[in-house]
């Protein structure tokens, strides 16, 4: 599995760190309440097939990236950087 | 059908004719009292428990493939139970019991082998945790006898004592843990189950659940719709897509999980010989492969394979342990899929709706879990009540905060545990 960082280029799986699904992007308000920091936290879509994750290129650039991926067969069909999603969001 | 070694000899003489099949092959009835999603080891288990111990007998068992062709035929074959906390401790003791006496309970051989599981130590802080965990696993009521270097020479003289990195100061041993053959656990399960009238009804998908004002009713299959008045969804590996039948979110993430099993070799391990600091154990099969694993891939997967990066670090800290079986062949490896929750330990509960409810999130325990899982979830099935074995597995948890298991104290992120 490689990745391809949109600063670094496409490196191998072994340099990146992964976090969990992108939604850790949306962090709710310190006061949302329970449904929504459990939401957060603990549940997941789970999906088995497309799914936006969060990496980070850990032994390269530094950089959080939004993967896009296939859960059943590993083919990895989008990379964007984690602060142009969250700033797109905003 | 009662196997016997008298029953084997006469078949034996008379040519093998006598066998007969394990289970039946039924079609499915309109309505059951009550339904279980999934013919693994945990499904089986717990309609064997619901026929056996509750007398419900007019059950059936949904399986979308072949009973026992998930995870219970995708493991590592490993029986424990060394827990350290509250709620996951007494769960695994009580599972442990139940293996003790399962191949006499079944009348099936499970090669159940109390070999002895050794958990090695590499400094003195490990010690003094695996003293800790060794204290709570007796305060249980289990066995765990702390070894001195000089303790885990005589046992396993062939590790690599002076490893740089990993000097090995001591270890854990569980002689009551070992391993069962894992395919004949679920065969066990299935041929008492079938034997007290459950109908294992396999190729049949579960598609949709069916839910009315809060109360379910029955599910949809490829084999049509049949009406229960309680169902019991246990598919971890695909829990998150039957509980979304359900309307339900699981705080679970889904990883795989790679295992390797080596060529047949004479006898050379002889207890399930566990290096935690290299991520890596072993055991030996009784056909003679050395069968081993390590950690997961870290990457949510449902692909029943794993990646290159981690076949190399699962090899490598296998040779640091035990340099010995570094000319040994690889045969096979393989995935299982993995129901990671956040805090490392499973859910077995009610749910929202009335007459649903839930056994998933074994992350990589389930195995050992099987006779355990089977026993409390029937109970709570069957009485409506939680069974005080596995009361702490409640899915409320992750939403209060209150009564977390995390074993490894590695914080709320599903991978991590």
């Amino acid at each position: 599995m490689r990745i391809d960082c949109p600063l670094c280029g496409a490196r191998d799986r072994r340099e990146f760190y992964y976090q969990g699904a992108a939604v850790m992007l949306a962090r709710p308000a310190p006061d949302a309440g329970e449904a929504a920091w459990d939401a957060y936290l603990h549940l997941r879509d789970n999906p088995a097939g497309q799914t936006r994750e969060l990496w980070q290129h850990e032994a390269g650039c530094g950089a959080w990236l939004m993967v896009t991926r296939d859960t059943v067969s590993h083919v990895i069909s989008g990379v964007e950087m984690a602060e142009d999603v969250k700033r797109a969001a905003l | 059908m009662r196997f016997s070694g008298l029953r084997i000899l006469r078949e034996g003489l008379t040519g093998n004719k006598g066998w007969t099949s394990h289970w039946r092959d039924p079609e499915p009835k309109a309505e059951y009292d009550a339904i279980i999603i999934g013919g693994g080891g945990h499904g089986l288990s717990t309609a064997y428990y619901l026929a056996k111990n509750h007398g419900m007998t007019n059950i059936a068992v949904l399986e979308k493939g072949y009973l026992g062709g998930g995870n219970v035929g995708r493991n590592t074959t490993i029986v424990r139970a060394n827990y350290g906390l509250e709620g996951n401790s007494q769960f695994y003791s009580h599972s442990l019991k139940l293996w003790e006496g399962l191949e006499q309970d079944l009348n099936y051989n499970a090669m159940m082998s109390q070999r002895g599981v050794l958990m090695l130590c590499h400094s003195d802080g490990q010690r003094d945790a695996f003293a800790r965990r060794g204290n709570m696993m007796m305060a249980q009521g289990d066995d765990a006898e702390l070894l001195d270097t000089e303790g885990v020479r005589r046992e396993l003289p062939y590790l690599d004592f002076e490893n740089t990195r990993f000097p090995i100061y001591g270890g854990l041993l569980h002689r009551r843990g070992g391993t069962a053959r894992h395919d004949a656990v679920a065969w066990g399960y299935a041929r008492g189950a079938d034997s007290r009238g459950v109908d294992l009804i396999q190729q049949c998908e579960v598609t949709g659940i069916d839910i009315e004002n809060g109360v379910v009713k029955g599910v949809q299959t490829t084999r049509g719709a049949i009406r229960a008045k309680k169902v019991g969804v246990v598919v971890a590996g695909r829990s998150s897509q039957v509980a979304a039948m359900a309307g339900m979110r699981l705080p679970i993430e889904s990883h795989v999980l790679q295992a390797f099993v080596t060529e047949g070799l004479k006898p050379v391990i002889d207890h399930v010989v566990s290096f935690g600091m290299g991520h890596f154990y072993i055991s030996q099969s009784d056909k003679g492969g050395l069968v081993f694993g390590g950690d997961l891939d870290f990457y949510a997967s449902y692909a029943a394979r794993g990646n290159l990066p981690m076949v190399e670090h699962v090899m490598e800290a296998g040779m640091t342990l035990m340099p010995m079986i570094g000319k040994a062949k690889v045969l096979r490896s393989w995935g299982g899929i993995m129901d990671m929750t956040p805090d490392g330990s499973p859910i077995i509960d009610r749910t929202e709706t009335e007459g649903l409810f839930l056994n998933c999130g074994w992350c990589y325990g389930g195995f050992k879990a099987v006779p355990g899982s089977g026993h409390t979830f029937a109970h709570l099935m069957a009485t409506g009540e939680r069974h005080e074995a596995a009361a702490a597995f409640r899915l409320d948890r992750f939403r209060t905060g209150g009564g977390l298991m995390d074993e490894e104290a590695t914080g709320s992120q599903h991978n991590l545990h």
